[in-house]
């Protein structure tokens, strides 16, 4: 005997939309679009209305005209009769500037204080403890109006320096000064012969490399590149008769010519963000090496490896693998909070773009929109980066 | 046995020797002292070079911020006049005269003078509605209103000692705080907790109402708003609100629904890749734009609004990653019990992801409350935003340092004590794994 198994679907009734599973997944998502579009419907009609009211259009058009204003931090030639596209990619330029000089420094301090945290002594320990604490528990903006406000008022005015030798490198108030380089005739033969250096100590690393895997000999590659990276560019150097030169800045009226000037605001802003930050990636740091077993250190030295060998070939590997990531994430957030550069005066992109551009000519919907989309591009390019680096040295387990 | 004993063993002690201090090198002051300062040459020249860098440092700003300093004045001028008068010319001291005049300033903003009992009541409402939550029982709630009766004790002791009028003790707090504390003591048990959470609940509606008045209150606009009140405001808001949106927004990232979490996804990345001054800044220039025509309502609700969305995303993603770091057979667990969706999540899955994410949520907590301080850069009057009409005035104009460390204090007081409570929210919440 057998049971005919009813083939017969029972009628669709309404409930089932979301009492049954087959259907219930469709139906949800369907009424999240239909909200979700009623509501981005909702808002763009507003904002026509409310635009057409002000009797504003929605056009970029602003961004070819005269911007009017002057920038004093730049990075390119720019002129106040220049447009607002050409001020805005100045600013944008000074966002990068900041964020990748203030990346370098925050990542060295965060290091050093990251394993002095870990050192066997005490009042190291304890001091680095206290910067820790210190810098993380206080609002970043505070750290850099502070800093600001130590660089103006604690350090010497330039007129201070009347009368006095000044070296290549000026601190006052205003900022410090550095020499510019000046590139004669000949300085692309030297920055050519520069860079096959640089590509011959590659190339030679990866000799070297080959040949320890192979033979188990190793080569002494710190004496050989440092070698390859300063004789053939000095002895270039020399021979096209120094077609570098610097250019000292001098005291002129009441303010130095000539000379890179690091302004005033760019170092509140580079030296807040660098410590603030620096005191992220120190427990970062710390973190990463407590993470690695005491068992791998162990191992290492009883295969007979010295310290430092054991630290770059057994430790640090494993290390960075827990380091990197949230360590790009802070890269992230010291760009994103170099935006704070408004409040020192430093005319980054939030500055130029989402400041004077927007104040002049009133177009607040188009300058936040593409101020938005800029550092929406940064942010996904180094998630883009931190991605490929997660893939890379990912642990591959069985 | 014994002859074989006497043959297996050549010697056997038959004197004890008296027990020994252990060697000077290694235990007490001094011990302590070659282990963990000299213990290699190295380290010694590295101790000293601390130890130098601190007496460089010190005795400057000890001088500067405690024997110089100043606290009683009523302008720059008067402090300057007093600390040359007593140390001499050329000695410099901090001024904390401008902290001591402006401390209502910094606290409540511009609220009503006559108002300020409102936004007391409601933090000590607030510390009443947080107990329940942060501690197992209501007992920390009673020390904390002791605390602050001992400290009404001695403000008031100081108004005697000054000849100054006694008003700190008769307020409403201070009977609000004696009826807490009673409570608190009474029916404060593990038992009682939920009762105490009802209150928690209900806590965002009294205190709308005690802060922006209506009902029976006066109201007050929020312009008014401003110093540590408004900081407060702005940061419990947005805790209390990014919590639950980011559970949902980390539950709708993981969800099997494409549509669903491709909306979670983009939000999310769009907050996190954006700076939060260009939230604020759509706050400030662009969120009436996306409003009816007519509907103005006001900065402060904005921003608060901005920096929940903000907070929300950030969270999402702390949970997302205590979602995925529960092993799978705790899912797996949960469908075989046959709980549905929101069962499973509510009873197994988030009570432990939210366990395991501790640390990141208090971690956005903390970064929430300090990047409050932006909104003194659209201009609301927070701490920092009031540091510039007190700057702008002639009477303190002059005083930078003080308003600083002042503000970077309170700040670092409130941020340090987060992190603490995290730390032993951890430990408690570890016992479950320890054998």
């Amino acid at each position: 005997m057998t049971v005919a198994a009813s083939t017969e679907t029972p009628a669709f009734r309404i409930e089932m939309l979301w009492r049954d599973e087959r259907y219930r997944s469709g139906f949800i998502q369907a009424i999240t679009m239909m909200i979700l579009m009623l509501a981005v419907a909702w808002l763009v009609n507003n904002a026509v209305e409310n635009l057409a009211a002000l009797g504003k259009t929605f056009d970029f058009g602003f961004l070819w005209q005269p911007a009017n204003y002057d920038i004093n931090q730049r990075l390119i030639d720019y002129t106040s009769r220049s447009t607002n596209a050409r001020a805005a990619l100045v600013g944008i330029l000074n966002t990068l500037l900041i964020a990748v000089m203030g990346c370098v420094t925050a990542t060295v301090i965060g290091i050093l204080a990251g394993v002095a945290r870990l050192s066997k002594n005490w009042l190291v320990a304890k001091l680095m403890t206290l910067y820790v604490e210190t810098f993380r528990n206080i609002p970043v903006l505070i750290w850099i109006l502070l800093t600001a406000a130590i660089v103006n008022t604690a350090l010497p005015a330039p007129a201070t320096y009347r009368g006095l030798e000044t070296g290549p490198v000026v601190v006052t108030n205003r900022g410090i000064y550095i020499p510019t380089p000046n590139f004669g005739d000949g300085s692309l033969v030297l920055l050519i012969i520069f860079a096959l250096s640089v590509a011959a100590i590659l190339m030679v690393r990866a000799w070297a490399n080959r040949r320890q895997e192979a033979t188990g000999e190793q080569t002494p590659m710190l004496w050989i590149g440092l070698g390859l990276l300063v004789v053939p560019s000095l002895i270039g150097y020399i021979l096209l008769g120094a077609p570098i030169t610097l250019t000292y800045p001098e005291l002129k009226g009441f303010n130095f010519q000539g000379g890179i000037q690091l302004r005033d605001s760019l170092i509140a802003l580079w030296v807040a963000l660098s410590l603030y930050t620096g005191a992220f990636i120190a427990e970062i740091v710390r973190a990463g090496i407590l993470s690695v077993s005491h068992g791998q250190s162990e191992a290492a030295y009883a295969l007979g490896l010295r310290p430092n060998r054991a630290m770059n070939l057994v430790i640090l590997p494993q290390a960075l693998r827990v380091i990197v990531p949230p360590l790009i994430s802070q890269f992230l957030n010291l760009t994103k909070n170099s935006s704070l550069a408004i409040a020192v005066g430093y005319m980054d992109a939030t500055g130029t773009l989402g400041g004077i551009t927007l104040n002049q000519t009133g177009r607040e919907m188009e300058c936040i929109l593409l101020l938005m989309g800029f550092y929406l591009i940064v942010s996904l390019l180094i998630s883009a980066v931190m991605n490929l680096y997660n893939e890379r040295v990912r642990l591959v387990e069985r | 046995m014994s002859d074989l004993h006497a043959e297996t063993v050549p010697y056997v002690a038959r004197t004890r020797f008296e027990p020994q201090p252990p060697p000077v090198a290694s235990s007490g002051v001094l011990g302590w002292m070659t282990q963990n300062l000299f213990s290699s040459i190295s380290n010694t020249i590295v101790t000293v070079l601390a130890i130098a860098l601190i007496l460089y440092m010190l005795p400057g700003m000890l001088e500067w911020a405690v024997f110089h300093s100043v606290w009683n004045a009523s302008s720059i001028k008067e402090c300057r006049d007093i600390i040359t008068a007593s140390f001499g010319e050329g000695a410099t001291g901090a001024c904390w005269a401008v902290i001591h005049e402006r401390f209502g300033q910094f606290i409540y903003g511009y609220y009503p003078v006559s108002l300020r009992w409102r936004p007391d009541v409601a933090f000590l409402l607030l510390v009443v509605a947080m107990v329940p939550v942060l501690f197992r029982t209501m007992r920390p709630l009673a020390y904390a209103m002791g605390g602050l009766l001992a400290i009404k004790l001695l403000i008031a002791l100081y108004d005697v000692m000054t000849g100054a009028k006694v008003e700190v003790l008769t307020g409403p707090t201070t009977v609000l705080a004696v009826i807490a504390g009673i409570l608190a003591l009474v029916v404060g048990g593990e038992k009682q907790r939920p009762y105490w959470i009802w209150f928690t609940l209900i806590y965002p509606v009294i205190a709308y109402f005690l802060l922006w008045g209506g009902l029976v209150l006066q109201p007050v606009d929020s312009s008014k708003f401003g110093g540590f009140l408004l900081t407060a405001v702005i940061g419990v808001t947005g805790i209390a609100g990014s919590l639950p949106l980011g559970i949902l927004l980390a539950l709708g990232r993981r969800s099997m629904l494409p549509i669903v979490r491709t909306v979670c996804v983009i939000f999310i990345e769009f907050i996190r890749g954006v700076p939060l001054i260009t939230l604020l800044f759509v706050a400030s220039t662009l969120l009436n734009y996306f409003l009816p025509p007519g509907t103005n309502f006001n900065i402060v609700l904005r921003v608060l609004i901005m920096v929940t969305l903000f907070a929300s995303a950030y969270m999402a993603e702390v949970i997302r990653g205590g979602l995925a770091a529960l092993p799978k057979g705790q899912y797996e667990a949960a469908d075989a019990l046959g709980l549905g969706y929101w069962q499973s999540m509510r009873l197994i899955i988030l009570p432990q992801a939210l366990k395991i994410s501790i640390p990141g949520i208090v971690n956005t907590f903390i970064g929430l409350f300090k990047d409050t301080t932006l909104v003194s850069i659209i201009a609301l009057q927070d701490p920092l935003g009031l540091m510039k009409p007190i700057l702008a005035n002639s009477t303190w104009n002059g005083i930078v340092w003080e308003l600083y460390i002042f503000i970077a204090f309170m700040f670092f007081v409130c941020c340090f004590a987060m992190s603490r409570y995290s730390m032993f929210l951890e430990q408690r919440l570890r016992a479950a794994d320890r054998r």
